[in-house]
């Protein structure tokens, strides 16, 4: 399927966004993800199922001032 | 000596807010929190580039007892600001939030007409909002009447270590603000941020000076010596300055033929 990820569109057959971080590769350590405007928190990345036209931000802090 | 700056519901005994931007190693700046005691500091938020290669976060080289100040950097709206700032907090980072709108790439000068509109919503949203601003009196007023809980005037262009370039307006903040005012951006050496200080400043924010110092937490700590000295003399009621001499010995007794 297809969703926007970070702004771009892209393909994954991940279930749910748990299984979408593992797929990228990503340290869900400090990750932060937006869902359709909506922030989840880890513990319901499990519980949040990745369907058709999802729009989905991984984000994360970083250094600024 | 009990002098505590208040912002919102906390209050704080260091009067030099730091940044996390642009250290050569993230290990550093634990160390410079600890040198410069300073007691909040600012962080962005950024989408992951999972191509990067997994780095420990920013958050975990700064201790609890700092206050996180994320900031809105990127934001060119403030729409776009507001969004940073919900996620910032969904995150668990506080209620404090630096707005920070630049539409102008070229000198990255705030546009205070949008950090205005984006402190009106998030204030009502029970945000502590510390708006970056041009220093304006007029929008000073406005952004207390918005709810903001201090004013962040510019020194000078962000990391241009030119000092206090506004020097004239921040003072006429200064005089005429019912809010703290925190001089944020291009303060580049000490004795800035002690000059921001004498001029009756509640706090500075400083980032790159100390961060791109051959020695950030030297640096820290000097920044740290020198906000204290200049908020001392502030107190201290200093004298003003004269044209001519005033002499400190008497002028009379004189050891003479």
């Amino acid at each position: 399927m297809k969703i926007t990820l970070n702004g771009s569109v892209a393909e994954t057959d991940s279930p749910d966004l748990a299984a979408l971080v593992t797929a990228k590769g990503i340290d869900p350590c400090a990750l932060v993800i937006e869902h359709n405007s909506r922030v989840i928190k880890q513990e319901h990345w499990g519980t949040t199922p990745v369907r058709e036209g999802d729009v989905i931000e991984l984000l994360n802090f970083v250094g600024g001032g | 000596m009990e002098d505590m700056l208040t912002l919102g519901q906390k209050t704080f005994s260091s009067r030099l807010l730091t940044g996390t931007g642009k250290f050569s190693s993230k290990s550093l700046i634990g160390p410079m929190l600890e040198a410069s005691r300073s007691e909040m500091i600012t962080v962005a938020l950024r989408r992951v580039d999972p191509t990067a290669g997994n780095e420990d976060s920013i958050l975990a080289h700064i201790p609890d007892s700092v206050t996180l100040l994320p900031n809105t950097s990127g934001a060119r709206t403030a729409n776009e600001a507001v969004r940073i700032a919900r996620i910032a907090r969904e995150a668990g980072c506080g209620e404090f939030i630096k707005i920070e709108v630049i539409s102008d790439m070229q000198f990255l000068l705030p546009d205070n007409h949008e950090t205005l509109k984006a402190t009106e919503v998030l204030a009502k949203e029970g945000f502590t909002v510390l708006p970056y601003m041009m220093p304006d009196i007029t929008v000073s007023r406005q952004l207390h009447d918005a709810g903001a809980a201090a004013v962040m005037p510019l020194g000078s262009p962000i990391g241009s270590n030119r000092g206090l370039e506004m020097r004239a307006m921040i003072r006429r903040i200064i005089d005429t603000s019912r809010l703290p005012v925190i001089v944020d951006a291009g303060i580049g050496k000490p004795s800035q941020a002690a000059e921001a200080m004498e001029m009756g400043a509640d706090a500075v924010l400083v980032n790159t000076a100390i961060a791109t110092a051959q020695d950030p937490v030297m640096a820290g700590e000097a920044f740290a010596m020198a906000v204290e000295a200049g908020r001392m003399a502030f107190l201290a009621e200093l004298a003003g300055q004269h044209h001519a001499a005033r002499a400190s010995s008497p002028l009379t007794g004189f050891l003479r033929e």
